[in-house]
């Protein structure tokens, strides 16, 4: 490690599934303790490829990933899962758990007894700012953004210290999504979580990202703080300001 | 002899017929369920199998019920008792089903919940006990509903092979050209068809998925 505070690092990891194209080509990056990365990149990027192949997911083919200084492929599967919150969209809730059984299900699985799980469940909701009587309902009765609360509970229910997060907010609507964001902001700046984050969106890679990377077509193009990443002459971040039309009063809302 | 008069003089014995009409459909479907499930989970775990596997419990299904009376004859233990045999090919018949269900059931389940599963750490088991059998549930029942309901009408013609139940009664009438006779098997073996139908319809519904917005 070049770095002590780097917790993931990525050293020329490529990815190609068995006889497809190539996903992921020589990424090197590294996520350091406590910062939000944001992976910012279109749909088919290598952008969730990238986070999937973090927690193995997805096998690397060539290259390695160092997950707080030892490559991925050596950790046991299931610890390194463990280890790491996964949050993705709403989808991933599971549709016959109660929103109590969700948040708590990784601390099921590591058998901590129900007791200190009920107490976990109810901290938690509180955290992310749900009452709590929600935790005897099903994902079904609630809506968009309370779901996607009760998805980042989930991912933060066994304390992991780094945190995935895959276009967490991507289904809501503008202004539940807004509030969101600002709410994980805060949160993180109490929890100082080690996280990657993954969207399309560049407003809200500028807003949440300490630092951003750019993705396109499986290759790293640039990455820096989103001070510097609005300031790029690389000609496809000019793209993307352009695209999404004067970022610079979204960082000044912030 | 009427239908009514046939039913009252020979009560005890369409009493036993049922009984062992359920007998041979009961014991094949367990042993379907047993057999089907796992051999549907196994191919969803081995993505190699699926096509043998569900290739011959369809060639199976294909072969008619009387010509596979017929060849399981000869088998050793097997053809020793009528019963034996009508248990093993109704259960073979009920395989499809059983297979196809629970295969279908698994893989219909969300791929963004399994994502989400295996992400936060879920063994194969856990993935599998957790999340894959509760949400396939109803589907995997909906499989059962059909081998049960067959089942019950396919074993009237193993009297045929001289294996009892109600076919009994339903070969005796047609050799004696007589209606109530063919009814009295004929009757129950609906009434029973309908009653699994109906009870296992309404576990399914129970079992049902809460509907994802």
């Amino acid at each position: 490690m070049d770095t002590p505070e780097a917790i993931i690092e990525f050293r020329g990891v490529s990815y190609r599934p068995p006889n497809g194209q190539t996903i992921l080509r020589n990424l090197n990056l590294q996520v350091q303790s406590g910062e939000i990365l944001v992976l910012l990149g279109r749909s088919g990027s290598g952008k969730t490829t990238a986070l999937k192949l973090t927690n193995r997911l997805l096998e690397i083919s060539t290259g390695a990933i160092e997950i707080e200084g030892r490559p991925s492929s050596q950790w046991d599967v299931i610890t390194l899962r463990r280890h790491i919150g996964y949050a993705i969209q709403e989808i991933g809730l599971f549709p016959h758990f109660t929103v109590g059984r969700n948040i708590g299900v990784v601390p099921a699985i590591e058998n901590w007894p129900k007791d200190r799980i009920q107490a976990r469940v109810a901290e938690l909701l509180n955290l992310v700012g749900l009452p709590s009587e929600i935790a005897s309902r099903y994902p079904h009765q609630l809506s968009g953004g309370q779901r996607q609360r009760v998805g980042v509970a989930r991912a933060l229910a066994a304390d992991p210290p780094i945190l995935l997060m895959d276009e967490p907010f991507g289904a809501l609507d503008p202004l539940t999504r807004s509030d969101l964001q600002r709410e994980f902001l805060s949160l993180q700046r109490k929890l100082r979580k080690t996280v990657v984050f993954v969207t399309h969106d560049l407003h809200e890679a500028l807003l949440l990202g300490t630092r951003i990377a750019l993705l396109e077509e499986g290759s790293l193009v640039a990455i820096s703080t989103a001070a510097e990443f609005v300031k790029s002459p690389e000609p496809l971040v000019v793209k993307y300001m352009q695209a999404f039309g004067s970022a610079e009063s979204v960082r000044g809302n912030q | 002899m009427n239908f009514w008069n046939f039913i009252a003089q020979n009560r005890n014995q369409i009493d036993d017929l049922t009984l062992e009409h359920l007998w041979v459909v009961g014991v094949a479907t367990l042993l379907a369920v047993a057999v089907g499930i796992p051999l549907g989970i196994l191919i969803t775990r081995k993505p190699r199998l699926q096509k043998p596997v569900i290739a011959t419990a369809n060639i199976i299904q294909t072969i008619p019920s009387l010509a596979l009376f017929g060849f399981l004859l000869p088998a050793p233990w097997i053809g020793d008792r009528a019963g034996r045999l009508a248990i093993l090919a109704l259960m073979l018949y009920a395989l499809l089903p059983l297979i196809r269900n629970t295969f279908t059931g698994i893989k219909g389940v969300d791929r963004g919940v399994i994502e989400a599963a295996r992400g936060m750490g879920l063994t194969d088991r856990q993935l599998l006990f957790q999340v894959e059998l509760p949400l396939a549930a109803s589907v995997i029942l909906a499989g059962v509903r059909v081998a049960l309901v067959t089942s019950i009408g396919l074993a009237t013609i193993a009297a045929a092979i001289g294996a009892g139940g109600l076919g009994e009664l339903i070969f005796r009438g047609l050799a004696m050209v007589n209606n109530a006779v063919i009814l009295a098997g004929a009757i129950p073996a609906a009434l029973m068809a309908l009653a699994a139908d109906t009870l296992l319809g309404w576990l399914e519904n129970r079992l049902a998925p809460q509907r994802a917005t």
